[in-house]
């Protein structure tokens, strides 16, 4: 048993050694290096990133959509150096069921780290916020009552959780809507700007294929806000694939899902989940670790597939 | 055009000779109707339907999706529709009822009621 244990736990050291690549930041210019060069894991304060766990989901191509969470789960805890916090970037579940919330709640708190979530829109599909706020934001202190968006600061950095999700409009995109902006700049006001602000939120916040709903309505006037900050890291999910950009002293990243992949934009007819070979159902999942680095406030971002 | 009009008298000089048949046909086509959603697509995008018709939406998509009203406040609104699940609502009134996916704002349709 002790053998198996330990042979898996070497397994799961090269395949995150094998496959992981890093992602760091500098002079507004991202650079990929595999992780076995890279110097992330030494750094002071690191935190890590999953979405889209989609429990409930059971389709092709992922009919044990909570055994895939709970690879990702054990991928982090098995990180040399244990993060200081989980962001969850929503579609939790698949249908806001309270059974799919019992079981991500479940699977996710076996990993014992301090978890901050944000709704995606699968999550909030049944009586609004209310029950992803009691389930998955308990004790938070809401930016307003019910609109499951809230703040926190940790290690010196700003976080931000918005949610771009709830009263979509037809033929809109996401949306953060004039209350969720308002109490925005209250939050930001009086900061300084040099403190590194970390945004996570389900739906990305910069435009990636509008004919598919990919992007925020109003996101422009949330990054207007935060345009003083010389770093900010903006973290997504819902496109359930890695893709980045930086825009200045912005940095967006999207983050894999644990459940299933989707097409890039534009390549298939549809957003509907990609079909894959099993064999090859792990190297499209996955889940993110990041790294502040304190001599230049840049944040390292290092994106590992399951498999 | 022309070959269109022919096939049409053709179909109406049948239907004539079927008699009670037709009626009945008729009376439930005027009763039922059904939209589908395939590849996140209302299909018919545009449905119309005369009042009094009960219009029933499939949803055989692999991704859950809603069937809600545009109206403020919406007029209907389904609960999420999983795979093969199907919501109905009866058009009572003339009118044009514009409805999109609340999961998925982008897919849009719309019934007239005649």
């Amino acid at each position: 048993m002790a053998e198996l244990k330990s042979r898996r736990a070497a397994l799961e050291c090269m395949l995150w050694a094998g496959t992981g690549v890093v992602w760091t930041v500098a002079g507004g210019i991202p650079r990929g290096r595999l992780i076995g060069t890279a110097e992330a894991a030494t750094r002071d304060f690191s935190f890590v990133q999953i979405s889209d766990s989609h429990i409930g989901f059971s389709h092709d191509p992922n009919m044990d959509v909570p055994g895939t969470l709970k690879s990702g789960i054990d991928l982090l805890k098995a990180m040399p150096k244990r993060p200081s916090l989980m962001l969850h970037t929503g579609d939790v579940s698949h249908l806001s069921k309270p059974s799919e919330f019992d079981t991500a709640a479940q699977i996710i708190g076996t990993a014992g780290f301090e978890t901050h979530y944000v709704p995606g829109e699968h999550d909030v599909l049944i009586d609004e916020t209310a029950p992803f706020i009691e389930r998955f934001q308990k004790g938070v202190k809401q930016g307003n009552a019910g609109g499951a968006y809230y703040s926190f600061d940790n290690s010196g950095v700003h976080f931000i959780g918005l949610n771009n999700v709830s009263n979509l409009k037809a033929g809109g995109l996401g949306q953060l809507g004039d209350a969720q902006l308002a109490w925005l700049q209250d939050d930001v006001s009086g900061r300084s700007a040099s403190q590194p602000i970390v945004v996570f939120a389900h739906i990305p916040l910069w435009t990636v294929y509008a004919p598919w709903g990919w992007g925020t309505d109003d996101s422009a006037r949330a990054l207007a806000l935060l345009s003083r900050f010389g770093s900010v890291t903006v973290l997504n999910g819902h496109i359930h694939q890695v893709l980045q950009k930086v825009e200045g002293k912005v940095a967006f990243h999207t983050a894999r899902s644990t459940a299933f992949p989707q097409p890039a934009p534009g390549t298939a007819p549809s957003a509907g989940p990609m079909k894959v070979d099993p064999g090859q159902l792990r190297s499209v999942l996955g889940v993110a670790s990041i790294t502040v680095v304190p001599t230049d406030a840049h944040l390292a971002i290092i994106d590992t597939p399951l498999a | 055009m022309r070959t269109h009009l022919t096939r049409r008298g053709v179909v109406a000089a049948t239907a004539a000779g079927l008699g009670l048949a037709l009626i009945t046909v008729r009376a439930k086509a005027a009763a039922n109707a059904s939209v589908t959603i395939d590849n996140f697509t209302f299909s018919p995008q545009t449905l119309t339907v005369a009042a009094g018709t009960k219009v029933t939406f499939t949803n055989q998509d692999d991704i859950p999706h809603t069937i809600t009203s545009d109206a403020s406040p919406p007029l209907f609104k389904s609960p999420p529709l999983d795979t093969d699940d199907t919501f109905a609502f009866t058009f009572a009134t003339p009118g044009t009822y514009a409805y999109f996916c609340s999961l998925h704002p982008h897919m849009q349709g719309s019934v007239i009621v005649q």
